[in-house]
């Protein structure tokens, strides 16, 4: 069938520029530029292009500029140009499209909409350079109180697992990345004194040592989960659901189970591997207390319980029941998340963002006076220090990145991850593109983005006159809204900028 | 009877680790979670009837039920063995990847549901009577035998629905209707035919029932389609 669609990109090439070095040709594992020895020039395919812009990184003369298609159909706001195109690709492939990474659809931002607070004059602020900051949280359920005996401490405590920075690395699985990706993102949250998520793909054994910094998930699928990847861990969480793709399943493809995978997630090579939709042992809110007790059982009490849930209509219900349930610690995922593959639908279509989710979780607990019994941590799109802050102003005990690291590492969210091509060795199990992902190099990127936000985030709080996060956790009165309607506002909690 | 789970699990793991090689624990009467996580050669006799997740993630011992289980018999479970001189609930053997299971008489619905194998650890379940609807769903790998001694007929739909890996036996008859599309149903071979003849003698010497009696009837082999039962439904 002869496709109908118009390219997404183009490929301009400045052939002054080129020096036919052919690096763009090796770069590109989507086949795009190919040299031409006939006439010693380097020509390309964009219908090939996804736009990881990998090429016009690397070619050493800056010959290379990779943009969207000049063409486009007629203006129309309604049948948008992709629209189109989607349309016309399912009509020549049929089934369900897929699509990775976080939604693109214009969906307001609400942290473009909240404003942070500074002191002046009738509070002085606080220097972060020169006085001591404490980002330090702890994440496990709170006590109701607490007891003094001879000034030591009488009340027994649920167990608490400490971070040093309220930023923990989301749930990625080794299969929807690479090892070398998996392992750079370990070793920086060992580096920063924080965590990071295994996500549903299994442990490698060789990643075990960094279980001090590692947080597993129990999906359904249950992928890897045997009494050492239970017994090492730092938190066992249960995923019910990710912001990306709310209420179904999750599936890698059978060529991406490769003998690696395979051994990592205890399953035949070659196979697909499938995360069916609920937790077949999980079916109402009595089954996820029971779900939550049997991994307490498991892990001798000694471990913090997550509980992982994708942001939807009732997340402040769901949210109190996960509370009461026995949750540790619950995980909030908005409709922004990212993923390795998603049908495209849903992607777009499913879920709420995180920071009205967040509010009104918050809100809930406190209301119920239950928000002492669990840390609420926040996922899904944050992009900068000041969306942290905000999420922390709004309740959050800490924050889930994902798209920032892989991003750090060299992602340029061309949305292609399903495929398992990657030309930045990020969501690929090609060794060949994986190989391209020094893991020291990546770790050290991830070490310094975070780095660069605590400062921020420092700086931020010290401008409020805090020295402490916990200060700023849940104090809506830091915040502001702009350019919002007065449901919103409610939703957030937070009063119109001027108020 | 009377002692909680937390307290009696509590007890349990204490006394594994302290080297306990047989535990007999009776008046066991909905206490949850029992053997959850527990390595090791040891034997665990139940007396009464255990609650949900008995034997969930557990990777080693022996556990002996002299009564029905509930859900969730052996979640998750990596090795070892469950003997039911009974009925089990709904899910056993969900995501069963190693170890034996052999239950002496009915199944709830989805039983062995993801039950996956891994290197040479192939799980076993063995049902004495029939189960009900979505009976190896999702199945990845294993084997998943009901034997129909009970003398119900299998009255169970939506068999091996997502089926991708293992193989289920079944002794007596099941209609097309009542399996999911992604298994095929075939003749045992001589290799099924030892490993029928493996499962069930293991079931006659637990329950003291005649093996010949129950191999001379005709079994049914239930295989997945295809690997990738999926690989259509998507369009890149």
């Amino acid at each position: 069938m002869k496709s109908y669609v118009l390219p997404e990109l183009e490929v301009i090439r400045d052939q002054a520029r080129c020096i036919r070095c052919r690096v763009c040709e090796r770069q590109c594992a989507w086949k795009v530029h190919v040299y031409d020895g006939e006439d010693d020039v380097m020509r390309h395919c964009e219908e090939n292009c996804v736009g990881c812009q990998r090429c016009a990184v690397f070619c050493p003369t800056k010959a290379l500029a990779v943009r969207p298609y000049s063409g486009s159909y007629r203006p129309n706001a309604n049948w948008t140009d992709d629209r189109i195109r989607d349309l016309i690709k399912q009509s020549e492939a049929g089934g369900v499209m897929l699509t990775g990474m976080g939604c693109d659809k214009p969906h307001r931002v609400y942290w473009d909409h909240l404003l942070l607070n500074a002191s002046q004059v009738t509070n002085p602020s606080i220097d972060p350079l020169r006085e001591p900051m404490e980002l330090t949280t702890y994440l496990g359920a709170k006590p109701e109180r607490v007891d003094l005996r001879d000034g030591e401490l009488a009340t027994e405590l649920a167990p608490q697992v400490r971070i040093e920075i309220p930023i923990l690395f989301s749930a990625i699985s080794y299969g929807a990345i690479s090892y070398q990706a998996q392992e750079a993102l370990m070793r920086a949250a060992s580096e920063l004194g924080t965590l990071c998520n295994t996500g549903e793909g299994g442990w490698p054994a060789s990643l075990r040592k960094y279980a001090d910094n590692t947080v597993v998930q129990c999906a359904s699928g249950r992928f890897g989960v045997d009494r050492e990847y239970l017994n090492l861990a730092k938190i066992v969480e249960i995923k019910i659901g990710q912001g990306a793709k709310p209420g179904i399943g999750g599936h890698l493809p059978g060529e991406k189970v490769t003998e690696a995978i395979s051994k990592t997630r205890m399953i035949p090579e070659g196979t697909d591997a499938l995360s069916p939709a609920p937790h077949h042992d999980i079916y109402s809110i009595e089954d996820l207390a029971q779900l939550v007790c049997a991994l307490k059982e498991a892990t001798d009490y000694k471990k913090p319980i997550s509980v992982k849930i994708a942001a939807v209509h009732n997340s402040a219900a769901i949210a109190s029941g996960v509370v009461r349930a026995g949750a540790d610690i619950i995980a909030i995922d908005g409709i922004r998340g990212g993923t390795g593959a998603a049908p495209k639908i849903i992607r777009d279509n499913v879920g709420i963002p995180i920071e009205l989710a967040l509010a009104a979780v918050d809100d809930r607990l406190r209301r119920e006076g239950i928000r002492n019994r669990c840390s609420v941590i926040a996922a899904g799109g944050f992009r900068n220090s000041g969306d942290v802050t905000k999420a922390l102003a709004l309740g959050a005990d800490a924050v889930y990145i994902g798209t920032p690291a892989l991003m750090a590492m060299g992602c340029t969210l061309c949305q292609k991850c399903y495929t398992g091509i990657c030309n930045w060795g990020i969501c690929t199990q090609d060794p060949y593109l994986s190989k391209r992902i020094n893991p020291d190099i990546a770790a050290r990127r991830l070490v310094n983005l975070l780095r660069g936000w605590s400062l921020e985030i420092k700086e931020m709080l010290g401008g409020l006159g805090v020295n402490a996060v916990e200060s700023l956790r849940g104090n809506r009165l830091h915040l502001r809204g702009i350019a919002l309607q007065e449901w919103e506002l409610e939703v957030l909690g937070v009063r119109g900028a001027g108020n | 009877m009377g002692m909680r789970d937390r307290a009696m699990n509590s007890l349990l793991r204490s006394m594994v680790s302290e080297g306990a090689s047989r535990i007999r624990l009776v008046n066991v009467f909905g206490q949850r979670y029992i053997a959850t996580n527990l390595a090791g050669r040891v034997e665990i006799d139940i007396e009464g009837t255990p609650g949900n997740d008995l034997g969930a993630f557990m990777d080693g011992p022996t556990v002996t039920v002299h009564g029905n289980v509930q859900d969730g018999c052996g979640n998750t479970m990596n090795s070892g063995a469950i003997i039911v001189h009974g009925r089990a609930g709904d899910i056993a053997g969900l995501s069963m990847r190693g170890g034996s299971m052999l239950i002496r008489d009915d199944i709830g619905y989805r039983g062995a549901i993801h039950m996956k194998a891994y290197g040479d650890q192939t799980p076993l379940l063995v049902v004495g009577g029939t189960a009900q609807d979505f009976f190896g769903e999702y199945m990845a790998g294993g084997t998943a035998v009901l034997l129909g001694l009970t003398g119900k007929p299998h009255r169970a739909r939506f068999i091996g629905t997502g089926m991708h890996g293992g193989v289920i036996y079944v002794r007596g008859e099941v209609q097309s209707y009542q399996l999911g599309k992604e298994v095929a149903v075939l003749q045992p071979d001589a290799e099924d035919l030892a490993l029928i003849e493996e499962a069930v003698s293991a079931y006659a010497g637990c329950f003291s029932a005649s093996a010949r009696e129950i191999l001379s009837a005709r079994f049914v082999k239930l295989s997945p389609v295809s690997t990738r039962p999926y690989g259509t439904l998507y369009t890149y």
